[in-house]
């Protein structure tokens, strides 16, 4: 790039995770400038990057790009549910024909060097034919056919498609897990946050934690290096979710399958969670992704394992749970003195 | 010595304590003519009152006392508030002690340590999902004396399942339920110290509980995937190629090894350059005999089969219980692949071909065990 630093093009400013990835990017002494975008202003401070109040499901995107000389296009507006979007027609709309619009866009951009598209690990799904641990090559066992996991399968297909268009572009498809920390809001950290922690009865699924520091330096980390290629971001190893409720120190409850989707919609209800198809299929199946990759090829290492990420999580949470344990503890301060931990 | 006094040994039928004098006073109220001490209770009675002074009162006095003593004496015979905490405490190391024997001390303190170990969730499992320590101190202990006292495993050529390093372990399937993989599992852990990890159906980790048993156990799905990571990870990997195929076959064609599936088995191995080792399980085809199958209920609950044995919808859960048929397993001599070059994975026709010779290895060591075999149950 150019002694003059990059110009970096930020979608999905007006989200948390937008905006503090934006903030960051314009500490960076190799960026010249940050230029957030999105359709809904910013909540918190946005430090020195410059807002553009857009909607990149609208041509006017293309100007900015132009007229800026954006460089570097970090796409990060794909959300997971509709949430304060609206319905999921205004959430598919902003998924994929917002990304539509964006790539459309930069391939009309002749400054483009960089893609970096935030996609997730949602794309794999999870069912009960699924091998254990998905490499970037393998495809979801079940093509989904609705919701989340169909717009992230349609916007990945975009970005292939844009990749091949425009090959001078260096494009960097990210696939974090499920990002957790103290101050993220998804699904499953809200789901995680209940008091009593509802789970599919008689299933215990493997999950993978990446914490929030993590994304935001991967996705610095894509940006500012010259590897292209999809990539699985996790943390090291692996969690079931019983030892994630245990160590979250909460009570759970195993439901039948079937109730799984009326509480869910019960609790989407009263705004306490929301059970997306994907992610009862994550809760039933769990699903565990390869960085091999990761580590090798994009040379990335994460500062967080899966369980510290979750105990970093869970040290902002209140206990609800754990008497059993605090039961046990007393009994083992109460034997005789000299019978130390084995 | 001659002036001393004579105390004669015993009361002479009389009651008291054997100074021949005079008994206690409790003894003689026990006694049957204990009347004359009741009167010389009554007696001094009438003297308190116009002598209260005297030394000697206190006795009666005590008697006079004892009609508003009742209300005192509920609360001290009151039984919940006897045992004292100390007690408790001593009462619970002596059983501790009889539990764990004389080491109870440490040896309660790691079984806590364990106990909050699993209720805090502070254990790792391995990225299949395989809880090493639950494994080994609860299923195997479980299964072992299954695998010792009910079947009599008797395992052959465990020498030849290598000590380190990734091997493919294949071997023939039967049963009606796989009660042959967890038996494998057990003996070659007794034998070797190694974790068998089996390769499931997917049907495994579609039924809930099962699902998350075998991920706790070790298991995986039965995919290339999963096949050649964990090979090449140096797991010791056991296969049933024969499927559901061999499992449900009815007892009528049993010890007649089905289709090796598509030899992608083979393949795996081959890919990561491991050694076959073929396993042939006698025994388990007579757990439970497959007389029948309900083939509609099967496809209505999406299962495989609906197994019908001679005792098993008929005793109900009692059906359940395995016949405790006589087991022999014997380990082949393993088959190397690593000699093979590195496109061989790729060559159908050797694939097929591998796969025909540990079938037939398989078959032949059947044959062979059920020759020996002097009876089913013996």
């Amino acid at each position: 790039m150019g002694s003059a630093g990059r110009v970096v093009l930020v979608t999905g400013v007006s989200r948390d995770l937008g905006r503090r990835f934006a903030r960051a990017a314009a500490d960076d002494p190799t960026v010249a400038r940050v230029i957030g975008i999105d359709a809904v202003p910013p909540r918190g401070d946005i430090g020195d990057v410059s807002f553009v109040r857009a909607d990149i499901r609208n041509p006017v995107i293309a100007k900015v790009i132009v007229k800026e000389d954006v460089d570097t296009v970090v796409h990060m507006s794909v959300i997971s549910t509709p949430g304060s979007a609206g319905g999921r027609n205004t959430m598919k709309e902003l998924n994929v024909i917002g990304t539509m619009q964006l790539l459309a866009a930069c391939q009309q951009a002749p400054g483009l060097r960089t893609l970096v598209v935030k996609s997730t690990t949602t794309v794999y799904g999870a069912s009960s034919r699924d091998p254990a641990m998905f490499t970037e090559d393998m495809e979801p066992r079940r093509v989904p056919r609705a919701g989340y996991a169909k717009d992230v399968a349609e916007i990945e297909g975009y970005v292939r498609g844009f990749a091949r268009r425009r090959p001078d572009v260096r494009v960097a498809l990210l696939r974090p897990a499920n990002i957790i920390g103290p101050d993220v809001n998804s699904p499953l950290t809200s789901y995680l946050r209940l008091p009593v922690i509802p789970t599919v009865l008689g299933h215990d699924p493997r999950l993978q934690f990446l914490h929030e520091r993590d994304l935001m330096a991967v996705l610095r980390h894509a940006m500012l290096t010259d590897v292209a290629g999809t990539f699985n971001v996790a943390g090291d190893g692996i969690l079931k979710l019983s030892q994630v409720v245990r160590r979250l120190q909460r009570p759970s409850i195993g439901l039948p399958p079937f109730a799984v989707g009326g509480v869910g919609s019960a609790l989407r209800s009263a705004r306490l969670a929301d059970f997306s198809p994907e992610q009862v299929e994550l809760l039933t199946y769990g699903r565990g992704v390869d960085t091999t990759r990761m580590r090798t090829d994009l040379g990335f290492e994460p500062e967080f394992t899966t369980a510290e990420a979750l105990a970093d999580f869970g040290s902002t949470l209140r206990p609800t749970g754990g008497r059993t344990d605090r039961a046990l503890a007393q009994l083992e301060a109460s034997l005789p003195a000299g019978a130390g931990r084995g | 010595m001659g002036d001393a006094e004579i105390i004669p040994i015993g009361t002479r039928g009389r009651p008291g304590r054997g100074t021949g004098k005079t008994s206690s006073s409790a003894a003689r109220s026990l006694a049957p003519d204990a009347k004359p001490a009741v009167k010389a209770a009554a007696a001094p009675k009438p003297k308190p009152k116009p002598k209260p002074k005297p030394k000697p009162e206190p006795a009666p006095e005590e008697v006079a006392v004892e009609a508003p003593r009742p209300p005192a004496t509920t609360v001290d015979r009151d039984p919940t508030g006897g045992i004292p905490a100390g007690d408790w405490l001593a009462a619970i190391q002596v059983g501790a002690r009889e539990v764990f024997g004389e080491q109870w001390e440490p040896q309660l303190a790691q079984f806590l340590a364990f106990l909050r170990r699993r209720v805090t969730g502070d254990y790792s499992v391995d990225e299949y999902g395989f809880d090493q320590e639950i494994t080994q101190r609860f299923f195997m202990a479980t299964l072992r004396p299954i695998a010792e006292k009910w079947f009599r495993i008797e395992v052959r050529g465990a020498e030849n399942i290598p000590a380190t390093g990734g091997a493919l372990v294949v071997s023939n399937h039967s049963g009606t339920i796989p009660v042959d993989g967890l038996m494998t599992m057990v003996s070659i852990f007794d034998k070797t110290g190694r974790h068998l990890r089996p390769l499931g159906a997917d049907l495994v980790f579609k039924m809930p509980f099962v699902s998350t048993l075998a991920r706790m156990g070790g298991t995986t799905l039965a995919c290339t995937e999963d096949a050649e990571r964990m090979l090449s990870g140096g797991e010791l990997v056991g296969v049933w190629p024969e499927g559901f195929k061999g499992i449900g076959k009815p007892y009528s064609e049993r010890y007649k090894l089905q289709r090796f599936g598509r030899g992608g088995f083979v393949a795996a191995a081959i890919h990561t350059g491991v050694p076959i080792v073929p396993l042939s399980v006698v025994g388990a085809e007579e757990i439970f005999p497959l007389v029948g199958n309900v083939p509609s209920l099967a496809r209505l609950l999406g299962l495989p089969y609906i197994p019908i044995t001679p005792f098993f919808p008929l005793l109900g859960p009692l059906g359940l219980v395995p016949l405790p048929s006589k087991w022999l397993l014997e380990f082949g001599e393993p088959i190397r692949t690593d000699e093979l070059d590195e496109g061989a994975a790729d060559d159908p026709m050797l694939v097929f071909n591998v796969t025909d010779q540990v079938r037939e290895t398989i078959q032949q060591t059947l044959y062979t065990l059920l020759m020996q075999r002097q009876s089913v149950f013996r």
